[in-house]
């Protein structure tokens, strides 16, 4: 099988997720897009372990381990979602600036 | 072509688009719905390389966790039913300059790198997959452990409520509005809402 | 090992069979259970139950399902349609899907993954889905409620139901269902052929505690607690989605039920150590062994709904997370010493 398709499938997630993450503003869309770019970054390391043939099969490995970062990464991200929207009543990213100015 | 490859092509096309609605619906909760089948494309497409073990975790991780985790969080936040608000300050003609860019730079590298490149198909099962994991990766493997606890202690202590604060931030008699704009109850909710007006969101700067 | 029967050539003939087989097993797994409720909760509560429906209400449920086609499919004016619509449908697929991998006797299994267990409990984690989106859609408080304690539930019941069943794993050495039934067949302890279920008690009341808290049976039924949510997550649904929810909901005994049969009852097999004939005669013994079991333990899960009162939404998070988590931990470890010593 060609291994520009799950190369491609990545990218395109890859750059979905960063339109994501530049436009939205609800803070939970955020995150999604962040699972979005996790996505790809997965199925790309599983693509190249595939093409490398890796016999400590690092690359899906790797995919594991960014699995569990990325859910991690969501309980934390959530759990300060939250404290925002008991502090402010909202989940608007562009509301959270109080450590701006 | 082959039927991996028929296969690959459409969970790809279906968690592509999927992809797209996720961040374009006007609805969060749909977001959240439509994230699920890309992250199910995602499984598949571990499916058809060969990583089984991976694609199980995809789904048992993602979506049985995370995105309920997502949805949990979006209606605990009062998700209204109808269209919700949409770009940020950013505005949406930047975030997809950038996006294209990005999408196209990475296109023409595979292209140039990966182009003449084939995958021999291989099937790794759970059990070879564990004795690597156990074996080679145990020292990283721990560390992860150590990680997720810490992102659990983290998570309990950022979202847990202050001893007497209570469940509800309590009515300030000098500053009336703030009691106005505390986080509403559940009593009209899910019903359609308006968003809160801009000045009604500074509660506690 | 025995192969499927279902290994027939060609393969699309053979998936057809199969997700036919799965749809099937699937219904009557789910009418046989949801009969026994109504008639062992009848007779526990005095009461004999439905009787008129043919010999001792034994149509009952199927008569209930043609009177649930007949009615009237309301989606409600606020509702979300397409979400609303959906939800039935993801409430029901996990469960034919795992129906799948499950082994209902030598060779009477569907597909045998190489990860059965891990599969299994990855797709019963999707059935939460369902009823996050059937309450959020309906546009209904009480929906929402029931629609949060559900998942609310069923994220922190899974990690119990995950442990113990990682437990086993460790014990049988695989994670194919229908190998560890055979691991299971090969287990002695001190000598004596035993099943999982015996030194594995700990992991047994985990597993089943936290099985009756992912179907949200009681003692655990917050999320539909009919005295303060009506239906919980059900409320606005008719008809056909409504009998899909209840259809899943008995489908989900079934297939809780054959997992722990699998894990710890020792499968077809009527005690490790103890052969089955060869052939067909084997097949439909399995068959009626495994169906036996599952019934068994089904009918605990009704004796519990008639004997506890519901459980308080803080009861139920503090018991998960302070008694049956740690305890689940311990028995990981415990399991995986013992395994390495002996």
């Amino acid at each position: 099988m060609a291994a520009v398709y799950p190369l491609t499938f990545a990218a395109l997630l890859f750059s979905v997720g960063v339109y994501g993450l530049l436009s939205r503003r609800h803070a939970v869309l955020v995150l999604m897009s962040i699972e979005l770019m996790l996505a790809a970054v997965t199925v790309n390391l599983v693509t190249f372990w595939a093409i490398a043939g890796d016999a400590l099969l690092t690359g899906q490995v790797f995919a594991l381990f960014v699995m569990a970062i990325g859910a991690a990464e969501i309980g934390v991200g959530l759990a300060i979602i939250m404290l925002i929207y008991r502090n402010r009543a909202s989940v608007n990213i562009d509301d959270a600036d109080l450590m701006r100015y | 072509m082959s039927v991996p490859e028929i296969v690959m092509l459409a969970t790809g096309v279906v968690g592509g688009a999927a992809a797209l609605l996720v961040v374009t619906s006007r609805n969060v909760v749909h977001s959240a719905l439509y994230l699920v089948v890309t992250l199910l494309a995602v499984a598949g497409v571990f499916l058809v390389l060969g990583a089984e073990f991976v694609a199980w975790a995809q789904v048992l991780v993602y979506v049985g966790a995370v995105v309920v985790l997502l949805l949990f969080g979006l209606m605990l936040t009062r998700a209204p039913i109808g269209p919700t608000g949409q770009a940020n300050e950013l505005g949406r003609a930047l975030p997809l300059a950038v996006a294209l860019a990005v999408f196209v730079g990475l296109v023409a590298l595979i292209a140039t790198s990966f182009g003449g490149e084939t995958i021999e198909l291989e099937h790794v099962t759970p059990a070879a997959l564990g004795e690597v994991l156990y074996v080679a990766w145990a020292l990283p493997f721990m560390t992860l452990g150590f990680l997720l606890t810490l992102a659990l202690i983290g998570a309990v202590v950022i979202a847990r409520r202050e001893e007497g604060e209570g469940p509800l931030p309590e009515p300030d008699p000098d500053e009336p509005e703030a009691a106005e704009a505390s986080p509403p109850d559940s009593s009209s909710w899910p019903q359609r809402q308006p968003e809160p007006a801009p000045d009604e969101r500074e509660v506690s700067a | 090992m025995a192969t499927s029967v279902f290994a027939l050539e060609p393969l699309w003939l053979a998936l057809l069979l199969q997700a036919l087989a799965a749809v099937l097993l699937f219904l009557i797994g789910a009418l046989v259970v949801g009969y026994l409720e109504h008639k062992v909760l009848a007779h526990m509560q005095d009461r004999l139950g439905p009787m008129e429906a043919i010999w001792h209400g034994i149509g009952q449920l199927p008569a209930d399902g043609l009177k649930f086609l007949q009615k009237e499919d309301i989606i409600p004016t606020a509702a979300d349609r397409w979400v609303f619509a959906l939800a039935p449908a993801v409430a029901v697929v996990p469960g034919v899907v795992i129906i799948a991998v499950l082994p209902f006797g030598p060779g009477l299994w569907l597909t045998d993954l190489d990860a059965g267990i891990f599969f299994a409990l990855a797709a019963s984690g999707v059935t939460v889905l369902g009823t996050l989106m059937a309450g959020w859609s309906s546009a209904n408080k009480f929906s929402l409620m029931g629609g949060l304690r559900g998942a609310a539930q069923l994220i922190s019941y899974e990690l119990p139901l995950v442990l113990a069943a990682a437990a086993i794993v460790i014990q049988a050495g695989t994670l194919s269902l229908p190998g560890i039934v055979e691991a299971q067949h090969g287990f002695t302890l001190f000598g004596v052929p035993m099943i999982y279920g015996v030194p594995h008690i700990i992991g047994l009341g985990l597993f089943f505690v936290a099985a009756l808290a992912e179907l949200s049976r009681p003692p655990f039924d917050m999320p539909i607690a009919d005295s303060e949510l009506i239906a919980g997550h059900m409320t606005e649904y008719t008809g056909m989605r409504y009998a899909f929810f209840m259809l899943s909901e008995y489908a989900g005994m079934v297939i809780l039920s054959a997992l722990a049969t699998v894990l710890f009852l020792g499968g077809w097999y009527p005690w490790p150590g103890v052969g089955l004939p060869e052939g067909a005669a084997g097949m439909v013994l399995g068959f009626v062994i495994t169906f036996a079991k599952i019934l068994v333990l089904s009918a605990i899960m009704v004796w519990l709904r008639a004997t506890f009162p519901r459980m308080r939404e803080d009861q139920l998070q503090r018991l998960s997370w302070s008694v049956l988590i740690p305890l689940g931990l311990l028995n990981v470890v415990l399991v995986a010493t013992a395994k390495v010593w002996f």
